[in-house]
């Protein structure tokens, strides 16, 4: 316990990847306890406690974003990809591989393909924005 | 399977991925518009129109006493282009060969590219887009003849814009043969016009085909709304005993949200 979330020995991490890992590790935690009081109120059938266990499942639901939120600000090309993923309409999957591909992550194996045959299993291309970010 | 029915086509898996390659190959220098404007999507196919946030008032209408508005959306175009690549060619692809003829996937390419260009500068009436070079108030600035004052145009372009209250940083659009141009013209001294007109801008100089003349335009963004349906994408019509018969669709919008954020260079002779 206390070291769990680490990986690699954590004397040989700089001081920010161990923050990271700390928030991820949050971040982790907050999701499995969303889950878990998803199923609680699932079962639970008195009014009152299924009430008191909805508050609390919102307070993960704001941690979790928080956690997020810290992540994604350490790591710009996390942060691309989200934005264009999260609060879109439409295909997550196209969303997924555009948002990849203009964060300049995109790099593909070849040998990758989805039941269609193409490299995302919905024959888009994903080349999404071109439009280059200028400081 | 999606309505692009790849999985229903005589196309191995591996051939596919050469045949999206290949399409990205030739259309990612070829979309230039895209590097200047925003895009936003893709949302899928079924997604049919852009929300314009405007209504149109129903004034004769049987209904007493209500008002009707009727809101006002600008409807997607869908954008095909046809190509086809003969079957002997898939085969010796499976076998291995390196040098498949794909010329005709090649010229789909192109031309897709140029039509959502060219619907992105120039417009595209029948559909009801305006096009960034139609929109703009600005008195267009003649480029003239000579390529090594082209910096004291794109300079009066921007100076123009940042007077509108339109910030920076600009880009500029050319056409292909003013591209040339730009890339083999030094200015006196030697300095290129290339690096000259960057430091002017500050933002990307870019060849784009379905440009007439070019165009400065400011990349702060909200400007210029691209609205993605599906995103281009390699589709299969149909076989023959010959030929596989495909081709790239892609469905789109674009509103020109802020027409003052940009100039027209109309390429003149004088």
């Amino acid at each position: 316990m206390g070291v769990d979330q680490y990986h690699e020995p954590p004397a040989e991490l700089p001081a920010e990847t161990r923050t990271f890992a700390r928030l991820s590790a949050s971040l982790t935690e907050e999701a499995e306890a969303i889950g878990w009081y998803e199923q609680r109120v699932a079962i639970e059938p008195d009014a009152e406690a299924r009430a008191i266990m909805r508050d609390a499942q919102g307070e993960e639901f704001k941690h979790f974003c928080m956690d997020l939120e810290f992540l994604l600000r350490k790591t710009p090309v996390w942060r691309d990809i989200a934005r264009g993923i999260l609060f879109q309409e439409g295909d997550i999957v196209e969303h997924g591989e555009a948002a990849e591909a203009s964060a300049g992550g995109g790099e593909r194996d070849a040998t990758e393909s989805g039941p269609d045959g193409s490299l995302n299993g919905s024959g888009s291309l994903g080349i999404g924005s071109l439009k280059e970010r200028i400081a | 399977m999606n309505h692009l029915l790849r999985s229903l086509a005589p196309i191995t898996d591996a051939s596919w991925s050469v045949l999206d390659r290949e399409a990205t190959d030739h259309l990612l220098p070829a979309l230039g518009a895209r590097r200047l404007i925003d895009f936003s999507g893709p949302h899928g196919w079924h997604h049919s129109a852009t929300n314009l946030g405007r209504t149109t008032a129903l004034d004769t209408h049987p209904m007493a006493g209500v008002a009707i508005v009727q809101r006002r959306v600008l409807p997607l175009l869908e954008l095909r282009a046809a190509f086809r690549v003969a079957r002997a060619e898939l085969a010796d692809l499976e076998r291995g060969a390196v040098d498949v003829s794909l010329l005709d996937l090649d010229g789909a390419a192109r031309r897709i590219a140029l039509a959502e260009n060219t619907a992105i500068f120039a417009g595209f009436e029948p559909a009801g887009i305006v096009g960034i070079a139609q929109a703009s108030p600005h008195a267009p600035i003649p480029l003239g003849i000579e390529c090594a004052r082209y910096p004291a145009q794109a300079a009066k372009a921007a100076e123009t814009l940042l007077r509108a209250g339109i910030a920076g940083p600009y880009g500029i659009a050319l056409s292909p043969a003013i591209y040339t141009s730009v890339v083999e013209t030094t200015e006196h001294g030697g300095y290129p016009v290339f690096e000259h007109l960057g430091h002017i801008l500050g933002g990307p100089i870019l060849r784009v085909p379905g440009v007439e003349g070019a165009v400065v335009l400011s990349l702060r963004g909200e400007d210029f709304l691209f609205d993605s349906g599906q995103d281009l994408s390699v589709g299969y019509e149909r076989c023959d005993e010959s030929h596989v018969h495909c081709y790239l669709e892609e469905s789109f919008s674009f509103r020109v949200a802020t027409p003052e954020a940009a100039l027209v260079l109309p390429a003149t002779n004088a």
